[in-house]
C-alpha cells in the first residue's frame, strides 16, 4: 500500500474511485427498491384500509354530541340545577377571510375585550385540527346574538352555535350544598374517559356536581356528517343519539334552605338539618354564598378574584363542613360517655366554685359563670350541669375520665372523621387523643389539654355536620344513619337505602339515652327562674320569643373561645367583631319523636345560647309547625303522646 | 486555464476535434441529464399545481425560480471544472465569510438565522452555496494529493467539512448542516479513505447518540423522533403530517385519483403539501404509477450523473461528480422515505419538485456543474 504513495498512480486512483462509485451506486439502487417497496405496501397492500377508511375519514367526520346532564331534584320535586339553552360564537380560523378586521368589528359589536381576544388567540394556536371551530364567547346574550346575525356577512368564518348550559334557578341558596360545574382542567381531563367526554366541557367542580359527575354525565353521542372544504356540514350520514344524565333527588328541602338561610341572617356561618330517620341532608347552608351560574361556561377572573379576594367572607368556603371548636355542644356526648363508661352516676355531684385546678397546677380554669357572678352553679350533678353547661363539672369528669377514653366514645358519634356517605368535601374535623398528638404534633398529651378538651376547646375541633349527626344519634338513641345528599336517582326512582357501615352505639343502660335526652330538654325549657340554675337556652329561645313553643325541643349552647379575652370583656366591654367568640347550636325536635336534627354555627356570634339558639328554633319551627302555629299533622304523634319528659318545666 | 476559446486560438493537441463539435458540446449541455431534467420539472410543476389549489401566483414563482435555476446551469457549465478546482479555496473562504455575516447581521424568520438580506441583492441563504461549496473544496484538496488520503489529510479535509457544518448548525439549520456533512463526507468516502477508519467514526457516533439526545437535542427534535416511532401518539399534534401523508399515500393506489383529485391536499388536510409534503400529493393524484414514474427519472438523473462521474478525466471532477450525484440520491431517498413514514419527519424538500426558489437554483447549479465537467474534455470517449 505504501508503495502506491510515492508517486500518483492514476489508474490505480481511478480504479479506487470507481469501486467506491460502484459500491455507491449499489447502495442507491436498493434504496430506491426499498422506496418502491414501501410506496407498493402503503398503495397496494394497504390501499383498501387507507382509501375505504382513513382517507374518508377527513372528509366524513365523526361529531361527538354531548348528553344533557342529568337534572337535580330537591325532595320535594322542585329543581335544583337544570340545563338551559345558552349560544355562543365560534370561529373556523380558516374560512376567516380577515381574522383581526372581524375581531375589531366584534370590540364594536358585542364589546370583545382585548382580554378576551388574547385567550382566542391562544385557544387557536392550541388548536391541532384543522377547520375545527374555536370558541370566541359564551352566553350570548340576545342583543349580542342580534347584532352578529344582521353583520353575519361581514364575519366570514364566525358562526353563532346553541348548546344546553347548566343553570341553577336557586343560585346562591344551594351553592354549597349542590356545587357547582365549570370548564374542565387539564388534571381533571386525565381523569375521565375522553371518548365519553368529547364534546363535554363542563364538569362538577364540588359537592353533588362533584360526587355524582358519573351518575349525571351521561354517555356521549356521535354523529357522522360530511364536510366539504371549508368545514361546512353537507349532510348528516348517521347519528347516535347520546344518553342523557340521570336525574337526581337530593333530600335537600328547598322550603327549610331557604328558611336556615334566612335564619342566619347577616350572619357568617353554616346549617346542617338531618333527617333522623334516614341521614338526609335536609338543609346545607354556608354563608356568605355565592352564585354557582358564574362558574357555568368559566368564571371571569374580576368575578373569581372578587369571591377569592374576601378574606373574611370566603364565600367559596363552606362553612357547614369547616371545622370548630364545638364549645360546650360537646357536653351532652361527653356526659353520656362518662355514665356509659361508669366515671359519674346519675346522682354524683359536685359543689361548684366556678373555677377548677389540677392537683399540682396552680392554672386555674374558669367556669363560663366566673365573669358574671362568682358563686359558680351550687351542687351540679349531671342533669344540671348539661342544661346550665356547667364547665367546672367537666373539667372535674375530663380530668377522671381520660383524654383516650372519651376519644373512644366521641369517636362512635363520627367526631373526627368524615361520616357522610356521598359529601368527601367535608372536613374530618379533629378528636384528639394521645396517639393524636404524638403523630400530628410529635408531642405528649399534658393533662392541661384535657381540661379544655372537656368543653370543646383546644385542639378538638368538630363540623357542623359532625355535630349534626351527632345530634341526630342522640335523637336515636344511638341508631346510625349516614348523613347523605342523595335520596334516589330519577324522579320516579326508588329511595336508596343505604346501610349504615358505623355500627350502631349500644349503651350499657339504654336508658342513659333518656336522661341525656331529658337534659338537653331542659337547656331549652328549663325555667327556674333563677340567672345561673334556667336552662341556659330558655331565655332566648322561649322567653323572648313571642310564639310559645309548639314542640319539645332538646339541644345544646356552645360557646367557643376564638381569642383570649380579658376579664373586662367577659365582664361586657365592646369587643372586636373578629375576637367575638363563635357561637354554636345543636338540636333536634319533637325531643320525644324527633324528625329534625339540626347544628347552627356562627362565626364571631358570641353567644351560643342567646345567637345561634333562636336561629335553632326558627329551624325547626319552619319545619315542623304549621301556619295555625300547632306542629304540623304529619308530625304529631300517632299513639298519645308519651308521659312528660320535662318533669322539671315551669310554665 | 485552458477554456474551449484560448484553444481554439492556440491550436493545442485537440485543436482538430474542436471543430468537429456537436453543437450540445459547444453550448456545454448534456442532452440526456437536460431531458431528464426538463421532464422532473414539468412534472413537478403539475404536482404543485395542484398541491398549491391551482394557485397562479405560487405557479409564477415558481416558474420564475425555474428560469433562474437553468440560467444558472448553462451559465456555469461554461466555466471548466478546472477553473473551479483553482479557485474553490476562495470561494470556500468566501461563502464561511458570509455564514458568519448571517450570524451577525442575518435576518430571523422562525426563530433561526438563516438569511442574508444585502441592499441591492437577492435575499438568498449562503447555507445554499455550501451545499456545493463543501464538496467543491474537499475536492479540490484532496485531489492534489495521493490517493488514498492520508489520516492528516483526512483530518484537513473534515475541518474543511466541518466548519461550515458547525457554523450553520448555530443559525440554526440542522437539516442543512447534516446534508452539507454528508456531501463532504462523500467526497472523502468516493477517494478511498479506509474502511478502518469510516467504521472508526461510525462506532464513535453511535455511543454519542444518546449523549446528543440528552444534552444537545430540542424537544422538538426529539418529538420528531418520538412520532416517527409512534406516529399516533399524538394523531392531532406533531403526529398529524405523517398520518394525513401515509393516509394520502395509500389512498391513492396504482392509478391515483387523478391530477387535481386529490382529495386530502384539496380539502387542506395534508399541511405542507406543496413543500416537504409533496410526494404525498403525487402519490395521491397519480398513484404507484405516477410514484414509479418520478423515481425512474430520479435513476435516469442520478444514473447520468454517475455515469458522468465514472467517465471523468481528472480525480477532482470524479470525486465532485461523484458527490453531488450521492448527495442528490440522499435528498431524493431522504424525502420520500420521510413522507412515506419510513424515516423521522426532517425538513428536506423533494429535489425540483417541492415549492422553493434557492433549492432549485442551488440543485440546478451542481447539474451545470456537472454538465461542465462532461462537456470540457481535453480527450473526447463516446458516451
Amino acid at each position: 500500500m505504501t508503495e502506491r504513495h510515492i508517486l500518483k498512480d492514476h489508474n490505480q486512483e481511478r480504479r479506487l474511485f470507481l469501486s467506491r462509485l460502484f459500491i455507491g451506486a449499489g447502495i442507491a439502487v436498493v434504496l430506491v427498491f426499498t422506496l418502491i417497496a414501501r410506496m407498493v405496501y402503503l398503495q397496494v397492500s394497504e390501499h383498501a384500509y387507507y382509501y375505504t377508511t382513513k382517507s374518508d375519514s377527513y372528509r366524513i367526520h365523526t361529531l361527538p354530541i354531548a348528553p344533557n346532564r342529568g337534572r337535580i331534584y330537591d325532595r320535594n320535586g322542585i329543581l335544583l340545577a337544570e340545563n338551559k339553552p345558552s349560544y355562543f360564537l365560534t370561529v373556523i380560523k380558516e374560512n376567516a377571510k380577515d381574522l383581526n378586521a372581524s375581531l375589531g368589528l366584534l370590540a364594536d359589536l358585542i364589546r370583545l375585550s382585548p382580554e378576551e381576544v388574547d385567550k382566542l388567540r391562544v385557544r387557536l394556536k392550541r388548536r391541532a385540527v384543522p377547520f375545527s371551530p374555536v370558541q370566541v364567547r359564551q352566553n350570548l346574550s340576545e342583543v349580542d346574538i342580534a347584532n352578529i346575525a344582521v353583520n353575519q356577512f361581514r364575519l366570514p368564518g364566525f358562526a353563532i352555535e346553541a348548546q344546553l348550559a347548566r343553570h341553577y334557578p336557586q343560585g346562591e341558596l344551594m351553592a354549597h350544598a349542590l356545587g357547582y360545574i365549570g370548564s374542565m382542567s387539564e388534571e381533571e381531563l386525565k381523569t375521565v374517559d375522553p371518548v365519553n367526554y368529547e364534546g363535554t366541557d363542563g364538569i362538577g367542580k364540588m359537592g353533588v356536581e362533584k360526587f355524582y359527575e358519573n351518575t349525571l354525565h351521561g354517555t356521549v353521542g356521535y354523529e357522522q356528517v360530511e364536510k366539504n372544504a371549508s368545514g361546512r356540514i353537507m349532510q348528516i350520514l348517521s347519528r347516535t343519539d347520546p344518553v342523557a344524565g340521570k336525574d337526581i333527588v337530593l333530600y335537600l328541602d328547598s322550603k327549610l334552605q331557604k328558611a336556615a338561610s334566612e335564619a342566619l341572617a347577616d350572619f357568617r356561618g353554616g346549617v346542617v338539618v338531618l333527617d333522623p330517620q334516614n341521614g338526609g341532608v335536609m338543609a346545607m347552608v354556608s354563608k356568605p354564598s355565592f352564585d354557582p351560574n358564574l362558574f357555568i361556561g368559566g368564571i371571569s377572573r374580576a368575578d373569581y378574584a372578587k369571591l377569592n379576594n374576601n378574606k373574611e367572607d370566603t364565600p367559596l368556603f363552606n362553612r357547614a363542613l369547616g371545622k370548630y371548636s364545638p364549645g360546650s355542644t360537646i357536653k351532652p356526648f361527653l356526659g353520656l360517655g362518662a355514665l356509659d363508661t361508669g366515671i359519674r352516676t346519675r346522682e354524683y355531684a359536685i359543689s361548684d366554685p366556678g373555677h377548677f385546678q389540677l392537683d399540682g397546677s396552680s392554672h386555674v380554669y374558669h367556669d363560663w359563670t366566673w365573669w358574671h357572678n362568682r358563686s359558680g352553679h351550687d351542687v351540679v350533678s349531671l342533669e344540671k350541669a348539661i342544661y346550665v353547661s356547667c364547665d367546672t363539672y367537666f373539667y372535674d369528669l375530663a380530668t377522671d375520665m381520660d383524654i383516650d377514653v372519651m376519644h373512644d366514645f366521641l369517636s362512635r358519634f363520627g367526631f373526627g372523621r368524615n361520616a357522610s356517605l356521598d359529601i368527601p368535601q367535608a372536613s374530618t374535623g379533629v378528636l384528639p387523643s394521645r396517639k393524636w398528638k404524638k403523630e400530628a404534633m410529635g408531642q405528649p398529651w399534658y393533662e392541661g389539654e384535657t381540661v379544655n378538651s372537656a368543653i370543646g376547646q383546644g385542639y378538638t375541633e368538630v363540623t357542623p355536620m359532625q355535630l349534626a349527626t351527632a345530634a341526630m344519634l342522640m335523637a336515636n338513641h344511638g341508631k346510625w344513619h349516614q348523613p347523605a345528599m342523595i335520596k334516589r336517582i330519577g324522579l320516579d326512582g326508588e329511595d336508596i337505602n343505604h346501610p349504615s357501615t358505623y355500627p350502631d352505639i349500644k349503651l350499657n343502660n339504654e336508658d342513659d339515652w333518656n336522661f341525656l335526652v331529658n337534659a338537653m330538654t331542659e337547656v331549652v325549657h328549663k325555667n327556674t327562674g333563677g340567672a345561673f340554675n334556667t336552662g341556659t337556652a330558655y331565655k332566648a329561645i322561649i322567653a323572648n320569643n313571642k310564639m310559645p313553643i309548639a314542640y319539645t325541643m332538646a339541644g345544646k349552647s356552645g360557646t367557643a373561645q376564638v381569642a383570649e379575652l380579658t376579664a373586662d370583656h367577659k365582664n361586657g366591654d365592646a369587643v372586636d367583631e373578629d375576637d367575638k367568640d363563635n357561637a354554636l347550636f345543636i338540636a333536634f325536635a319533637p325531643a320525644s319523636d324527633p324528625k329534625i336534627a339540626v347544628a347552627v354555627y356562627v362565626e364571631h356570634g358570641a353567644g351560643g345560647s342567646g345567637v345561634a339558639g333562636p336561629i335553632a328554633r326558627q329551624i325547626l319551627d319552619a319545619y315542623l309547625v304549621g301556619a295555625d302555629g300547632q306542629l304540623k299533622p304529619e308530625f304529631r304523634p300517632k299513639s298519645p303522646p308519651a308521659p312528660a319528659l320535662i318533669s322539671s318545666t315551669d310554665p | 486555464m485552458l477554456t474551449p476559446e484560448t484553444r481554439k486560438y492556440t491550436g493545442s493537441v485537440g485543436a482538430g476535434l474542436e471543430r468537429k463539435l456537436s453543437w450540445p458540446q459547444r453550448l456545454h449541455v448534456d442532452i440526456p441529464l437536460l431531458c431528464a431534467l426538463v421532464v422532473l420539472l414539468i412534472f413537478g410543476l403539475m404536482v404543485l399545481y395542484s398541491a398549491t389549489n391551482q394557485s397562479v401566483p405560487e405557479m409564477r414563482r415558481q416558474l420564475y425560480f425555474t428560469g433562474v435555476a437553468f440560467v444558472m446551469m448553462f451559465g456555469i457549465a461554461q466555466f471548466d471544472v478546472r477553473w473551479l478546482r483553482n479557485w474553490a479555496p476562495w470561494m470556500f473562504l468566501g461563502g464561511v465569510l458570509l455564514l458568519v455575516a448571517v450570524l451577525v447581521f442575518g435576518e430571523v424568520t422562525n426563530g433561526a438565522r438563516r438569511w442574508l438580506n444585502f441592499p441591492g441583492l437577492p435575499r438568498f441563504q449562503p447555507s445554499e452555496v455550501m451545499k456545493i461549496l463543501v464538496p467543491l473544496t474537499v475536492a479540490s484538496y484532496l485531489s492534489r494529493k495521493m490517493m488514498p488520503p492520508s489520516f492528516w489529510h483526512l483530518c484537513i479535509s473534515l475541518v474543511i467539512i466541518g466548519v461550515p457544518v458547525i457554523l450553520i448548525a448555530k443559525q440554526p439549520d440542522l437539516g442543512t448542516a447534516l446534508l452539507i456533512t454528508v456531501a463532504g463526507v462523500f467526497v472523502l468516502l468516493l477517494a478511498g479513505i479506509r474502511w478502518k477508519w469510516v467504521m472508526i467514526v461510525l462506532m464513535v457516533a453511535l455511543m454519542a447518540a444518546p449523549a446528543l439526545w440528552v444534552f444537545y437535542m430540542d424537544d422538538y427534535q426529539k418529538n420528531r423522533i418520538h412520532t416517527f416511532v409512534d406516529p399516533e401518539r399524538e394523531p392531532l399534534g406533531a403526529g398529524w403530517n405523517i398520518i394525513q401523508s401515509k393516509t394520502a399515500i395509500g389512498s391513492g393506489g396504482v392509478n391515483g385519483k387523478g391530477w387535481l383529485k386529490g382529495v386530502q391536499s384539496r380539502l387542506d388536510f395534508l399541511p405542507e403539501g406543496h413543500t416537504d409534503f409533496i410526494v404525498a400529493v403525487l402519490a395521491e393524484e397519480f398513484g404507484l404509477v405516477g410514484i414509479l414514474f418520478l423515481l425512474s427519472l430520479y435513476v435516469v438523473i442520478i444514473g447520468r450523473a454517475l455515469y458522468i462521474a465514472g467517465v471523468a478525466q481528472d480525480l477532482f471532477s470524479r470525486l465532485l461528480a461523484g458527490s453531488l450525484a450521492l448527495t442528490f440520491f440522499v435528498y431524493v431517498f431522504v424525502n420520500i422515505g420521510m413522507v412515506s413514514g419510513l424515516l423521522p419527519v426532517v425538513g428536506v424538500p423533494l429535489p425540483l419538485v417541492s415549492l422553493g426558489g434557492t433549492s432549485i437554483i442551488s440543485l440546478m447549479a451542481g447539474f451545470g456543474i456537472l454538465m461542465s465537467i462532461h462537456t470540457h474534455r481535453t480527450v473526447r470517449i463516446g458516451y
